[in-house]
């Protein structure tokens, strides 16, 4: 796999996008819920057309039209989304008027924006591209598979561009939900503090995230994939290590060569014992870093990640929003995400500078 | 890269039959699986036709293995997996890289029906174990689960094109050599989601469907499951029974010209098709038959019609739309229509587009009326084009 | 008609649109408003839940064709009631 990237845009519980720094002023969250800061609208998407986009559609497609504006591409070759929820605030809306009205006819638009294509479909609509649109709903995995996706297509076809983005939302009702199931920190904690708790639970969070990938060597090109993968449901740590191990021998790498492991650790202990593990034995001497304090945790947090990474690499320094022990090993040239989404698809990206 | 892949078994539940014989039985004797709502709990019980699975949460628990609490579109996709798994012989190998690449739209949203109707005015109540069902990739990984597959479990959701991506996305794999043998196509329940959604779109037929006639009216909604099983070459010759078909070509384009309906000149599917084609280094006049997406809306027929004017004029192939049996299955549509087509090259079935007593006036092709074999039947198109632009096309040929 | 105005403004989220900026004759399709076939559905929502006046798909674009030729049909609907 050698996949560009060319630009990366991000809305999240951070000042990520508008041009701010490289998570230079990070926000304090008090509450179980980190909910994106979004920017203004009008420069971005036109008014008569933002009429209808609920907050995941606005979130991605000004993340994906300015990831495609600083890439300079005005129409990729191909557009896959990865979303575990999809569009959940229109989905909610229209299962709530059907059941209150009694299945009587009720509003059409929730029901159409609904569908979990909508957003790639927007974007093709708002920029007339024709081409590849796909959609992987996986879970967990659901930004992998799109990375992956990407990846067999660029190997496809010569001079190719991908615009690539993962992304969900919290709803009140996912919210509500997945407090009941037990997910989310009793009572308010302040996300800076999340991994000092040493108890149960996480913080939520939702985010949209978009990278502009290709096939095309460039001065221009900040970051390079260089391995994606997924294992689901590993029966124990060994496992978990002999996937880790493969995954290193495939990509000619070993551990010694990760300048920087970033993790996705959520401040649920029992869920985060597997990172202490994991950096005792093969990871040992691996220079790490969390994230999920920033973001909260979703199912595609993994975009917000690949965010970072990529940033890291491009300024060469690790912003000391992040924590743990935050030091490069060298110089920001081989970066390795591995997380896990309540231990069903657990997942790595290589990522280096290019 | 491998360059082939082969079809080497396939699976399928619908309206008109619990397997794949039954199906292609009712396909045969043209007997329609629409009737009248008997199983879902709807308002809607009488008054809209619709492509239903003719078993009970019950009775599909008992076939899938899954608790009869669990998700309708669960168990269809279990009942389907497992034929076609079974059918394939790819289970008495051994060392194969496996995966399994599932489609769906509605998730498992009929439960999430059931646990709303008491959290709405509530947010305490409700059964929690309801919402497990929720997400469409928890659908994927629990059949997975019991399927055995550990690797590429894969769901794609891009409304009615979606299985037809699954299949496409699972060769792809097959052919970066990535997998070996990949199960791929979709899944969807009757939900009342869907049901009131499409019934808000005012796109419902309120009598059977008449894909293609010039006096459609919209769709019956349907449910069910299908898929294939693909698996490269060199799989392929380790099995002993000889392969359906192979999948000889796919293309996915997008209309972008508007979120519901399709571009009147139909390019979207003008572009699915082509670039299928081209993908199968196959000329128009190499189709013989083609499996139509044909749902019965005014929008769809005549856009799907003009693109096959297009493509086709004068020489067309033989044609019908198999959604006047099943009904518009939504995210399984492509993967039912997958193995209807598979057979069909294998065995030269040309299938009926029942219900059409009057061909669409703009066009001088009239889709095929009566069942019939042709022994020479060489390659079969299969088209499927959904919401949001979302247009796919498949090609199987002859082995 | 006002209220009218403000209504269809809620109803397709016309966020920025006063219902003073709404003209009573201009077309709220095509040009105008630009509106689209989503919108007809929904208006067609609009007057069964509010005014409990029912319109068909067909009749949709005569009936939408201004804020002027809705309000027209739903008070001559609605005298057909009494």
């Amino acid at each position: 796999m050698q996949v560009y990237i060319r630009s990366a845009a991000a809305i999240s519980p951070q000042k990520t996008f508008d041009g701010a720094t490289f998570l230079g002023d990070p926000i304090e969250h008090n509450s179980t819920r980190l909910i994106c800061v979004e920017p203004g609208y009008d420069t971005i998407i036109a008014p008569k057309l933002i009429r209808r986009m609920s907050r995941i559609i606005r979130m991605s497609v000004a993340s994906a039209l300015t990831c495609l504006k600083d890439a300079d591409v005005a129409s990729p070759n191909a557009i896959i989304t990865g979303t575990a929820y999809g569009c959940l605030e229109d989905t909610g809306i229209f299962l709530g008027n059907m059941i209150r009205h009694q299945e009587e006819p009720v509003a059409p638009v929730a029901f159409v924006q609904s569908t979990h294509n909508t957003i790639g479909a927007q974007i093709a609509l708002l920029i007339g591209c024709h081409g590849y649109n796909n959609t992987f709903v996986s879970g967990g995995a659901s930004f992998e598979n799109a990375l992956t996706d990407a990846a067999m297509l660029l190997a496809e076809n010569d001079k190719g561009t991908v615009l690539v983005g993962a992304m969900d939302e919290i709803t009140d009702m996912s919210y509500a939900v997945l407090s009941r199931m037990g997910l989310y920190k009793r009572g308010a904690v302040s996300n800076l503090n999340l991994f000092d708790s040493n108890s149960k639970g996480t913080v939520g969070g939702e985010g949209a995230a978009f990278f502009l990938a290709t096939n095309t060597p460039s001065a221009n090109n900040i970051a390079r994939i260089d391995g994606v993968k997924t294992f689901y449901k590993p029966a124990n740590t060994t496992e978990i290590e002999q996937q880790i191990a493969s995954f290193l021998t495939e990509h000619n790498i070993t551990a010694n060569d990760i300048d920087l492991l970033i993790t996705g650790n959520n401040g649920d202990v029992k869920n985060d014992e597997i990172y202490t593990e994991l950096q005792h034995s093969i990871f040992i001497g691996v220079p790490s870093a969390k994230y999920k304090h920033l973001c909260g945790e979703y199912p595609t947090s993994t975009g917000f990640a690949l965010w970072i990474a990529v940033n890291i690499i491009k300024t060469n320094s690790v912003p000391a929003a992040l924590q743990g022990s935050r030091t490069l090993r060298n110089k920001a040239d081989k970066l390795l995400i591995y997380n896990h989404y309540q231990n069903n698809f657990h997942s790595l990206i290589l990522v280096s500078a290019c | 890269m491998n360059t082939v892949v082969f079809v080497a078994g396939v699976g399928v539940i619908s309206a008109i039959g619990n397997n794949l014989p039954e199906c292609i039985g009712a396909l045969e004797k043209g007997e329609t699986g629409i009737t009248d709502i008997n199983y879902l709990p709807t308002n809607h019980r009488g008054s809209l036709p619709v492509g239903e699975v003719k078993l009970s949460n019950t009775e599909l628990a008992a076939l899938s293995g899954f608790s009869p609490a669990a998700s309708r579109t669960a168990m269809l996709s279990m009942v389907a997996a497992v034929e076609a798994l079974h059918n394939s012989g790819i289970g008495k190998l051994q060392g194969l890289r496996t995966g399994f690449v599932s489609a769906n739209t509605a998730g498992g949203i009929d439960k999430t029906e059931d646990f709303c109707i008491d959290f709405i005015n509530d947010h305490n109540k409700g059964k929690l174990r309801d919402m497990l069902y929720h997400e469409c990739g928890t659908i994927t990984a629990m059949v997975a689960e019991k399927l055995g597959i550990k690797n590429h479990i894969v769901t794609i959701s891009t409304a009615c094109s979606s299985s037809a991506n699954a299949i496409m996305y699972a060769a792809r794999l097959i052919k970066h050599n990535m997998a070996d043998a990949v199960i791929a196509g979709g899944t969807d329940a009757l939900t009342r989601f869907s049901l009131n959604g499409f019934n808000t779109l005012m796109v419902l037929d309120e009598q059977y469907c008449k894909p293609f006639d010039e006096h459609r009216n919209g769709l019956n909604l349907g449910e069910g499951a299908g898929y294939v099983v693909l698996v490269s070459e060199r799989v392929a010759s380790m099995l002993s029974n000889d392969p359906y078909c192979t999948l000889s070509g796919y293309n996915n384009a997008n209309d972008a010209y508007h979120q519901t309906s399709t571009s009147p000149e139909g390019n979207g599917p003008f572009w699915a098709m082509t670039g299928a084609l081209k993908m199968a280094n196959l000329q128009p006049e190499d189709i013989d038959y083609i499996n139509l997406h044909g749902t019965g809306t005014q929008n769809n027929d005549s856009s799907e019609g003009a693109a096959i004017e297009k493509l086709f004029d004068p020489a067309y192939p033989k044609m019908s739309s198999t959604k006047a049996f099943t009904g518009h299955t939504l995210g399984a549509s492509a993967g039912i229509e997958a193995v209807f087509s598979a057979l069909s090259v294998q065995r030269g079935f040309v299938y009926p587009n029942i219900r059409l007593h009057t061909p669409m006036a703009e066009f001088s092709f009239v889709p095929e009326t009566e069942f019939s074999k042709r022994p020479d039947l060489r390659h079969v198109l299969s088209n499927s084009f959904g919401f949001g632009g979302n247009c796919s096309s498949l090609v199987f040929s002859k082995v | 008609m006002t209220d009218l105005k403000e209504q269809i403004a809620v109803q397709l989220k016309l966020k920025n649109i006063k219902p003073e900026d709404i003209s009573t004759d201009a077309p709220l399709f095509g040009e105008g408003l630009g509106l689209d076939s989503l919108d007809v559905l929904e208006l067609i929502v609009l007057l069964k839940q509010i005014y409990k006046v029912k319109v068909s798909a067909e009749d949709g674009p005569k009936v939408f064709r201004s804020v002027k030729t809705m309000a027209e049909y739903i008070t001559a609907k609605q005298a057909q009631h009494i």
